[in-house]
């Protein structure tokens, strides 16, 4: 059973968020999000399996909970 | 031309329970002469259980309302006497395809698996479908069976006393009361029966608004579902183009919440709506237009004490995926042989309970899967609205995002999985048939298995030794012998990879109980607990 992984697995990870960025540059907002929903769903059915995509969904769920500085049950401690 | 719907088809006639000295008890009362409230009153009749069935009106429905009917649906009509008309009538279908825009975005075919009697949709007005059943309780009535609908017939009030249900009937010629054992309402979306009750109702409501406007008109569209995305005939809403008999389509526009609905109706409105979609020099005739707006929503229990409800009364879903009137057919199947039993003393009354716990699942099936569809069809956030683009956009180049398009989830036949009715089970038989779900139809000696099913427990014994025939708890159980051999499509749907099985059937054709040889106590016991005497 495959679970999400949080570890480092990218070989270049400055290239990779150098080339997110590049795919972004000059788009306006509204662009940006479509852009942004594509990949979502683009990388979800690359993953495919179900719990994968679910601890994906909880781990942004929680990191932006933390951010918005709300404290949920499954929010990570600091 | 004289239209059926505008037919009185049972017209109000003075009924001696009106001039009978002391209130008459009948052991059914239906309340309401819909789809729902025939079907319960024929299911019953045919099994010689007496049925009254009460409308405040006299015709069928007004307008061409449900049209699309399922497969699972057109078995239980068949076991009701009008599948058969209602098929040959109907317009069959299978290609869905859905635009985004002017492009197409994907395109389904239901492909149904061949050497099934019935399709796996058609189309159909629902007042061909009431005609049919009355054309049906017509015909029992003539072979002497106890069924009576009463037109014009008006329930103004009613009360469950405990041991029967009391009712105040207004008609032309003024009230009176009767008295019922147990009373089925399947008094609609509105129901008084509910109301008068004080039953709850919760849900959630769409804030939208639909145009239906069925036009007969000789046009040349292919006999497939088209559902418009964004077209450019109804900017930044939906639309559906369906075909029904009769040269009649069903044209479906998303509107929106802020409307005027009396503009919207006005015909040279709907004719500026029709011609930027079908173009200037269109000839039609409007048969029947009507806005609507939905919510998905159902009665925490569809028993309370002798009053059963059933059909739009007991869950009401969005029009996407077909799955109003399909599951209200579903309501009386499940429903016809628990009230019988009961009635006869065989089963207790608890078994009513069950009727409720099968069909609540069912309805939280068909409310997911509507609204689901719902909120993809008519987005009501910015980051839905902006998901729903991609997976549209996405559909087009990428296989991947097409199964994520829902322009309604079609209905399919519920399986009552945790059922408490439900015996024993095995992996070594197809899953597809494990308890709780229905029978699967296949060719059998040159006709259709399920012709042969339903109405009375069966015990199918496929590749297997039995016995011919067996009684428990005062349940006649039919056996059926089936050869594999000679009808290889019982053996791969029944069998998979299994030498034999054994399977018990309810009388809505759902498998109670199964196993991979015969056991007569095991198949006892999957009785009396298919009966809630377990």
């Amino acid at each position: 059973m495959s679970r999400l992984n949080t570890k480092p697995n990218m070989a270049d990870a400055d290239e990779f968020y150098a080339r997110l960025m590049a795919a972004h540059d000059g788009l306006t907002k509204t662009q940006s999000d479509a852009l942004n929903a594509r990949l979502i769903l683009i990388l979800a059915n690359h993953v495919g399996d179900a719990k994968v995509l679910n601890e994906a969904l909880e781990a942004a769920t929680n990191s932006a909970r933390q951010q918005a500085g709300i404290s949920g049950k499954e929010g990570r401690k600091p | 031309m004289t239209r059926i719907f505008e037919t009185p088809l049972y017209p109000y006639q003075r009924s001696p329970d009106q001039d009978a000295p002391k209130c008459v008890r009948h052991p059914v009362v239906v309340v309401g002469a819909g789809p729902i409230g025939l079907a319960m009153a024929i299911d019953l009749a045919q099994q010689d259980v007496p049925v009254v069935v009460l409308d405040d009106n006299d015709k069928v429905s007004f307008g061409s309302r449900a049209i699309c009917f399922a497969k699972r649906p057109l078995e239980i009509l068949d076991r009701l006497g009008c599948g058969e008309t209602m098929v040959k009538k109907g317009v069959t279908w299978n290609v869905g395809k859905v635009f985004t825009d002017t492009r197409e975005t994907y395109s389904f075919d239901l492909l149904p698996e061949g050497g099934h009697k019935n399709p796996a949709f058609i189309n159909l007005q629902q007042y061909y479908l009431e005609e049919y059943l009355v054309r049906r309780v017509r015909e029992l009535e003539a072979d002497g069976k106890p069924i009576e609908i009463r037109g014009r017939n008006k329930v103004a009030a009613l009360s469950d006393n405990g041991g029967f249900v009391r009712l105040e009937v207004e008609t032309p010629e003024g009230p009176y009361n009767l008295e019922a054992d147990w009373l089925v309402a399947c008094d609609g979306a509105n129901s008084s029966a509910r109301r008068m009750l004080g039953h709850d109702f919760v849900g959630k409501v769409f804030e939208d608004n639909f145009l239906i406007a069925d036009v007969v008109m000789d046009a040349d569209f292919p006999t497939e579902r088209w559902f418009w995305f964004d077209p450019p005939f109804n900017r930044g809403q939906s639309a559906l183009l369906h075909k029904q008999p009769d040269n009649v389509w069903r044209i479906d526009f998303q509107l929106g919440w802020d409307i005027d609905r009396e503009e919207e109706l006005k015909p040279e409105n709907i004719d500026r709506r029709l011609r930027a979609m079908l173009g200037d020099d269109v000839e039609y005739e409007l048969e029947w237009s009507s806005i609507y707006t939905f919510q998905c929503r159902r009665m925490e229990k569809f028993r309370h004490g002798r009053v059963l409800f059933a059909g739009d009364a007991a869950h009401q879903v969005s029009p996407f995926g077909a799955r109003g009137a399909n599951s209200g057919l579903q309501d009386t199947d499940n429903l016809f042989w628990k009230l019988k039993l009961v009635l006869d003393g065989t089963a207790p009354e608890t078994l009513l309970d069950t009727y409720s716990a099968e069909r609540t699942y069912g309805a939280d099936e068909n409310i997911v899967n509507s609204t689901r569809s719902t909120e993809f069809i008519t987005p009501k956030s910015e980051i839905s609205r902006l998901f729903r683009d991609a997976v549209l956009d996405l559909a087009v180049d990428h296989e991947f995002a097409r199964p994520l398009v829902n322009s309604g989830r079609l209905s399919v036949p519920c399986t009552y999985d945790g059922s408490p009715l439900n015996g024993p089970d095995t992996d070594a038989l197809p899953h597809g048939l494990r308890p709780g779900a229905p029978a699967t139809d296949a060719p059998l000696d040159g006709g259709w298995l399920l012709d042969r099913l339903g109405n009375r427990f069966q015990l199918l014994l496929i590749g297997c030794e039995g016995p011919d025939s067996l009684e428990e708890s005062g349940v006649d159980v039919e056996v059926l012998h089936l050869d594999p051999a000679k009808n290889p499509e019982i053996g791969s749907r029944y069998l998979g990879g299994a030498p034999k099985a054994v399977y018990l059937l309810r009388p809505d054709q759902h498998v109670a109980a199964r196993w991979v040889d015969h056991d007569e106590a095991a198949v006892r016991a999957a009785v009396r607990r298919a009966i809630a005497k377990g």
